[in-house]
């Protein structure tokens, strides 16, 4: 066995350098003679300026630039705009307004950039900021998402007055009636699912750079997409060729879907940048990021399932209101959660399947792909409705599930709602999980619990997802040079996943090289020629697939220039280990021999096209489903309302597994993402539409005791969809964890009388569920 | 503007810094130690935590001057490319790191936290760790780490 190669747990080789302290993050970089930005933002969630004064802010010490929305205007730079073709619910098209990079005379949000500070030092930015006089007129304000599109909501926008921007419909809404005509018992509920933050450790930055030599710009910044961040500034902003602006991505401290695409920060550096004439950086802080940054989820779901007679689903209808927040920035804003809701029917056979998803409006920082973009909300809703549905009809939920679950020998599986299950295997997942979680043990650890005073609770949650979408390709480059090692050169973008020594492994597996004679690069727009970058599990799946088509091209490539250096046919030339060879002789030559080679002209056949490096770029056919089954079980205190996760199995499938060690740190931390939402975790903002929770003080982040052990196991059923067999691994953990640590506490309040609760189950909104069922029931 | 010598990483440096200027800052900007992170600005995250006169601390929860006349170590004074940190090790063999952002001040505390509790239980590294945010890894892989580490670290007798 290759000791690099596929399904080996290889410790990372990106891990030696950020052990040490030498990682780069963006913040760690800084340039001779930058200038430091610092953004002003809306105290309002909604006002009307009337006027601005920066003549002070100006005049104070080291000040070189205060710039508002009507400079941005005047320098004719331009905006993204959002190119889905959506509609709103009167066949109009969608309302997608864009967003400048300052507002010129109305904010929308708390955190809405009203102007843009440039200093010789930060302090000097910060303080300049403080003697900028804005005087608003507040107007009001809705931020609150089944209320913004509620009749009598303030409009967000005078051209939208009802708030709705656009509508998505998925399945056939009239066969789905007509299954619910039929249905024996219908089961309809309503979920809320918070908005919260990313909170990756590392807060974006920028720092932007004009040479005015080349007239090209850089943009160095921590973001999941360079190619597409180039690509939006200069067709929609700057109005410029690609080939004059440079974007780079260091090593990013986190992104998990939030450091996704152009914000607003980036235009700002560069355009300043090349006004001054001096580099510009500027670096988020913390108690700034839940106001600078988009924000995740945040969506109430009206769910309805249909039942015959044996408790065979017939239909399912869902009617998901999702919040949009103040600006269609790019299609980023309209991603969530319409684009995932089409797994909304689970791993459940459901014949008839409607979804209606309305994107509305509201006084409040856009929302955006946030690990799962959409995937753990659609399992949310199916998998709580299912544990609901079985407390209502007094029925086994493991039961109902087995009964309506889509078998393997149904593979594939066209489902109601549009997507396409290629294989899985769901019952033995479960099976897995259920044998690995003790289910059988439960009602003893029940009782046990009870017997101090404590209530227990477990759930099963089965979670599937749409990953690697085949609307992005990917790209890989392999080359070599004279000494025979190699770069490895990649479009997609490592934010902490462990691509280089993925990706190593997957180089190794195929040509047999040396991890330690490959440099791996990623995230510079001047090295690596395309890329769509690293989002939705597309990574390992889509950008894994095309070193492995760029492997080929150097093999095919590599076997005629050995046929030269052996004499011999080049179909007679044979590759394996890292070696061609003369088929059922001895004689062979390296790969690295044949690189050499390849750069000589006198080694080679005459005329032929010399040197060695190959590119692939790699588009799936289909999207991919990761698949898995959770086993949660929570133990809750009546008395305080607190809830400890006290075991937690997952067996995913997430097809063929690259690095087990590194699949499973995926696997957990996804979880460790969904405990934080369903514990504790969320954005809030007050009635007035003011953001309550902007620092660690006041946005609860897990820590390290707040967990127990999760016993991750895999049962990998390989997708023939890629030539690697992987479905995708990023957002697996997390997609499962909402419903299945919802469900358990849900489990363990059965038998006070709670029925109904929404996320975040914090020990307060616990207590209080318990407390008013206590006095319903006259205790 | 005050004069403050301390040493870092075994070498003694006199600068001048402002009043006002953060231990974190002093490490960052004016020795390009980049290794010691800042994740927070209300001292939650432990991702600037170095060692003070051999005990861990958030450098951003206290000031350049305070250190004046101390010895401070940070994720760069410790271990080798050919030779990490036995804790720095044990990090790598657990996969106790994604991003790597939080990485330099877990370890910065679970030294200290390995010499202070030599025969440490996951339940005092969990309790331990609660001034560490960690976003990526769900934190299992750094508590094991850390009480391998910690084995790691135990003086050979
Ligand atoms: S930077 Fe967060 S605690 Fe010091
Ligand atoms: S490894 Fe990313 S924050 Fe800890």
């Amino acid at each position: 066995m290759k000791r690099y190669g596929i399904g080996q747990s290889v410790p990372r080789f990106e891990d030696s350098r950020l052990l040490r302290g030498r990682g780069r993050f963006q913040d760690d970089r800084n340039l001779p003679g930058q200038s430091y930005g610092v953004v002003l933002r809306s105290p309002h969630a909604h006002a009307r300026i009337v006027s601005i004064d920066t003549a002070a802010a100006r005049a104070a010490p080291g000040v070189l630039a205060v710039y508002t929305g009507e400079d941005y205007a005047a320098d004719g730079l331009g905006m993204p705009k959002a190119t889905l073709p959506r509609k709103r619910p009167d066949g109009s098209p969608m309302f997608a307004p864009q967003r400048p990079a300052l507002v010129v005379d109305r904010v929308r949000y708390v955190g809405d950039p009203v102007a843009f500070v440039v200093a010789d030092s930060l302090a000097e930015a910060k303080d300049a900021a403080e003697l900028i006089a804005i005087d608003y007129e507040p107007r009001s304000a809705v931020t609150d998402t089944a209320a913004a599109a509620s009749s009598g909501a303030a409009p967000v926008w005078d051209e939208c007055p009802d708030n709705i921007s656009n509508i998505v419909e998925k399945g056939n809404k009239s066969a789905t009636e007509a299954a619910f005509a039929r249905a024996v018992r219908t089961i309809k509920r309503r979920y809320v699912i918070t908005r919260v933050h990313a909170q990756y450790m590392e807060t974006r930055g920028a720092l932007g750079v004009y040479d005015e030599g080349d007239e090209r710009y850089t943009l160095y910044t921590d973001c999941q997409y360079p190619h597409r961040v180039r690509n939006m500034l200069c067709s929609t902003v700057f109005r410029i060729p690609e080939s004059k602006m440079r974007v780079v991505s260091g090593d990013i401290g986190g992104a998990f879907g939030s450091k996704g695409w152009q914000y607003v920060e980036h235009r700002l550096v560069l355009w300043a940048a090349r006004k001054l004439q001096r580099p510009v950086k500027w670096t988020c802080e913390r108690s700034e990021a839940v106001l600078a940054d988009e924000h995740g989820r945040d969506s109430v779901g009206e769910i309805e399932l249909g039942l015959d007679g044996d408790n065979k689903f017939v239909g399912l209808r869902l009617h998901l209101i999702g919040n949009i927040g103040a600006y269609v920035g790019s299609d980023r804003n309209l991603l969530v959660p319409s684009m995932m809701i089409g797994t909304a029917v689970g791993v459940y056979d459901i014949p008839s399947a409607y979804a209606l998803v309305t994107g509305v409006l509201s006084n409040t920082s856009p929302t955006a792909p946030y690990r799962g973009a959409g995937r753990p909300e659609a399992i949310y809703l199916i998998e709580r409705l299912i544990d609901d549905t079985a407390r209502e009809l007094n029925v086994d939920p493991l039961e109902l599930r087995r009964r309506n679950m889509i078998p393997a020998n149904a593979m594939p599986y066209q489902n109601a709602l549009g997507c396409y299950y290629d294989c899985g295997d769901f019952l033995a997942n479960m099976d897995m999980a259920l044998a690995a979680a003790d289910y059988a043990g439960f009602p003893a650890r029940r009782e046990q619990s009870r017997a101090r005073g404590m209530l227990r609770g477990i759930s099963v949650a089965n979670a599937i997802e749409q990953a690697a979408s085949p609307a992005q390709s990917e790209f890989a480059e392999i080359r070599f040079d004279t000494s025979g090692s190699v770069q490895l050169l990649m479009g997609t973008k490592n934010q902490g996943q462990g691509h280089e020594t993925t990706f190593k492994q997957i180089l190794h597996e195929r040509l047999g090289l040396d991890p330690g004679d490959v440099h791996f690069t990623d995230g510079d727009t001047d090295q690596v020629a395309f890329g769509m970058g690293t989002n939705g599990s597309r990574s390992t799946v889509v950008g894994g697939s095309a070193i492995y088509l760029a492997a080929e091209k150097i093999i095919e490539k590599g076997r005629r220039i050995a046929g030269h250096m052996l004499e011999s046919a080049a179909t007679d030339i044979e590759f394996a280990h890292g070696r061609f060879l003369v088929a059922g002789t001895d004689r062979a030559v390296s790969l690295k021999q044949v690189a050499a080679a390849a750069f000589v002209p006198a080694r080679l056949p005459l005329g032929f096209d010399g040197g060695l490096y190959e590119s692939a770029t790699y588009a799936p056919s289909k999207d991919t489903y990761p698949n898995g089954c959770h086993v949660c079980e929570v133990e809750v205190d009546p008395e305080t309302g607190d809830v400890a996760v006290v075991n937690y199995v997952i067996v995913d499938d997430v097809g063929t597994v690259i690095n087990p060690l590194t699949l499973k740190g995926q696997i957990v931390g996804g979880i460790a993402q969904g405990l934080g939402q369903i514990l504790m975790e969320r954005v809030v903002y007050d009635d007035t539409g003011q953001l309550v929770t902007a620092s660690f003080m006041d946005y609860a982040m897990p820590r390290a005791d707040v967990f127990s052990h999760i016993t991750v196991k895999s049962n990998p059923v390989p997708t023939k969809l890629n030539p690697l067999g992987a479905k995708g691994a990023g957002e697996a953990g997390c997609v499962g964890s909402l419903p299945s640590i919802m469900n358990a506490v849900m489990n363990a309040l059965e038998p006070v009388g709670v029925r109904q609760l929404d996320m975040p189950a914090t020990s307060d909104r616990v207590w209080k569920a318990i407390r008013s069922v206590a006095k319903e029931n006259g205790k | 503007m005050p004069d403050v010598t301390i040493t870092v990483n075994g070498k003694r440096e006199v600068r001048s810094v402002e009043t006002r200027t953060l231990l974190v800052h002093f490490l960052r900007e004016q020795l390009r130690l980049t290794g010691t992170h800042v994740g927070c600005d209300t001292s939650q995250c432990g991702a600037c935590v170095v060692h003070l006169d051999g005990r861990s601390v958030k450098s951003c929860a206290i000031l350049a001057v305070q250190a004046n006349g101390s010895e401070i170590t940070t994720i760069e004074g410790i271990g080798t490319e050919e030779q990490l940190h036995p804790m720095q090790e044990a990090f790598r063999e657990h996969h106790a790191l994604q991003c790597g952002f939080c990485t330099p001040g877990m370890i910065m505390r679970a030294i200290d936290l390995a010499i202070r509790h030599s025969e440490a239980d996951e339940t005092t590294v969990r309790r331990e760790l609660e001034g560490n945010l960690c976003r990526c890894t769900g934190y299992q892989n750094i508590v094991a780490a850390i009480l391998a580490g910690a084995v790691a670290m135990r003086p050979h007798v």
